[in-house]
């Protein structure tokens, strides 16, 4: 069979283990390396960056089911940097939203399955995104609903660091804060790289936890690769809904991770693997699998 | 045209408990009496538009009605990109409410003389636009727009303008053009609180023994196009007149449907020109500096019979 997803499955026996966070996360790499390639596209760099956040949330933390994506009381995710939404589509269909097959299909002309990551027609996707600075306001106001409505479900926002350059973050944070959304949990993805250069090169955001500190919120920082840290931070933030106060995981992550030479290199941002350097990835995420 | 829209989003507040209404902390005065009977149901979002706005896209997948309240530009430029996907894209139910449409805050500067949010709202698929002439349109818009699903813009003006309509607007059906004198000379059209000039130009060219139709269009988008059409085929020349620029707005909608069906009708727009205020002054002084009003409205109706 030569179809898309048994090249991305070959070699696992069987259907790979998805409930495994680790498993999860080599699959998102390898289905964004796989994606990127065929459509030529762009942003490799910060889907390896953010695959262990994506993986631990759709295995360990999120309430959600796809047999019925649309149920009242699961809980919300926003992919605010939705130049990584190759990672949630990969999630997605590899927890079994939508069939992984449909992921070659991505930025393909008419496909639904854009670069940026889309709702219209893509199950278990809440919000499309694209535009930087959007997903954490939204996430506010489900939040907020959510506390009107006495529901327990909670919202989940993944953002960029380099997102947080606009000024619209800081309002939300300001918002959230301020309405006492104690179900509305933050996570960046901090790999300390944005478009041209580092983040530390453009706006810097340090001392980046204190300042969410400061703006009321609950903060903590914990390696972005670690599938157990992130998981137990998770389980600390949702702890915390009772404080009242939002809670911002700060992931450190690197940029390209998993790919020695796309890892803390800008080139990827935005540079297509293809060719030898496809090849060359593809062996090394081989190397990696669980 | 804002105690209408309080008064009536108060009383469908009362029988919708989904409906909420965030303000961008303004509207003291107009909100109050909501504020005292429905507390839990408006927030205030501070000066932080951007935030305002996609919070209210959040809020309206919660199964929302969601108002939006804040005056001239604020609710609409400085959010504009929050408004187009957050809110327009996903299909949220979210009305943007503009206080202070053209130049209700003259005094103020430019800053706040909102004169091109018709046609930056008109431009955004699927964008519902409201913009209604008196206060009896706005109940008569308000109403429709609090049960109609869907992202809506509504652009007031401001307290205590004076009725155009001698009642109620009843049985308005969306987006239906409102015709409130019959003419043969010549066709005045407006949208917003403009109308009171559109009425006193057609007062004073009754005066001279000029009759004019005089037509308004609490629905920017969508057009009542229908009534647009049988304009167009009725009258040799019409007039569009809008406290706003010239450009890409109402006069412009028109426009858009007068040449492409050929229709042979001339028409006129009268509006702010392609420039900035740079005087202030209160909304009718402004209005005659920037020959909108009523005298120049006529005035210009006048030429045209006579060119």
């Amino acid at each position: 069979m030569n179809s898309y997803e048994a090249l991305v499955h070959s070699g696992f026996d069987g259907k790979p283990d998805v409930r495994d966070p680790k498993t999860l996360a080599w699959l998102i790499r390898r289905n964004g390396l796989e994606m990127t390639h065929i459509s030529r596209g762009s942003h490799i760099g910060s889907v390896l960056s953010v695959a262990e956040i994506i993986a631990v949330l759709y295995t360990s933390v999120l309430n959600v089911d796809p047999k019925n994506p649309k149920k009242p009381d699961r809980d919300r995710l926003i992919l605010s940097k939705g130049h990584a939404g190759s990672a949630v589509y990969a999630a997605l269909a590899e927890t079994g939203f939508f069939p992984v097959e449909q992921l070659k299909t991505h930025y393909a002309n008419g496909s639904i399955l854009s670069g940026h990551v889309s709702h219209k027609g893509v199950p278990g996707v809440e919000v499309s995104t694209g535009a930087l600075g959007h997903g954490l306001g939204i996430g506010v106001g489900m939040a907020l609903g959510a506390k009107m409505d006495g529901a327990t479900w909670r919202t989940y926002v993944v953002l960029g660091d380099g997102e947080c350059d606009e000024g619209s973050v800081w309002e939300s944070a300001l918002q959230a804060a301020q309405y006492r959304l104690g179900r509305l949990i933050a996570v960046v993805d901090y790999n300390h790289m944005q478009s041209l250069t580092t983040v530390e090169n453009t706006l810097r955001l340090e001392p980046f936890e204190q300042k969410w500190k400061d703006f009321g919120w609950n903060a903590e920082s914990v390696d972005g690769h670690d599938t157990d840290a992130l998981k137990a931070a998770f389980e600390r933030a949702q702890a915390n809904a009772g404080t009242g106060k939002p809670s911002v995981i700060l992931a450190h992550t690197i940029k390209g991770k998993g790919v020695s030479f796309m890892e803390n290199n800008i080139l990827w941002h935005y540079r297509t693997p293809q060719g030898e350097e496809y090849d060359a990835a593809l062996k090394e995420l081989e190397a990696q699998r669980p | 045209m804002r105690d209408a829209f309080a008064r009536v989003l108060e009383e469908e507040m009362e029988q919708n408990k989904r409906i909420v209404l965030i303000t961008g902390d303004l509207g003291f005065g107009v909100l109050r009496a909501i504020h005292r009977r429905f507390p839990d149901r408006l927030i205030n979002a501070g000066i932080a538009e951007q935030g305002m706005v996609s919070m209210a896209a959040g809020l309206a997948a919660t199964g929302r009605t969601v108002l939006v309240y804040s005056i001239g530009n604020f609710p609409t430029l400085r959010p504009l990109e929050q408004i187009r996907n957050d809110c327009v894209y996903h299909g949220a139910d979210v009305k943007i409410v503009c206080v202070g449409g053209g130049f209700v805050y003259g005094s103020l500067g430019m800053s706040h003389h909102a004169t091109e949010d018709m046609a930056i709202m008109r431009a955004i698929p699927e964008m519902i636009c409201y913009t209604p002439g008196d206060p009896a349109e706005t109940e008569a818009v308000t109403r429709d727009m609090l049960w109609r699903k869907g992202t809506c813009y509504l652009r007031l003006g401001r307290g205590g303008e004076p009725a155009v309509h001698a009642g109620p607007v009843r049985g308005w059906a969306f987006p239906k053009a409102i015709t409130l004198r019959g003419g043969k000379d010549i066709a005045i059209l407006s949208a917003g609180g403009i109308l009171t000039q559109a009425v006193d130009a057609a007062d004073r060219l009754a005066a001279k023994g000029i009759s004019a139709q005089v037509v308004s269009f609490p629905c920017l988008k969508p057009l009542d196009t229908e009534t647009v059409l049988e304009l167009l085929r009725s009258f040799r020349i019409i007039m569009t007149v809008e406290e706003h620029t010239v450009i890409g707005g109402f006069g412009g909608a028109i426009c858009e449907i007068a040449a492409e069906t050929g229709s042979g009708c001339r028409v006129k727009r009268i509006g702010l020109e392609d420039c900035f205020t740079t005087v202030v002054g209160d909304r009718q002084y402004l209005r005659e500096i920037y020959g909108m009003d009523g005298e120049a409205i006529a005035a210009k109706a006048e030429a045209l019979l006579n060119e």
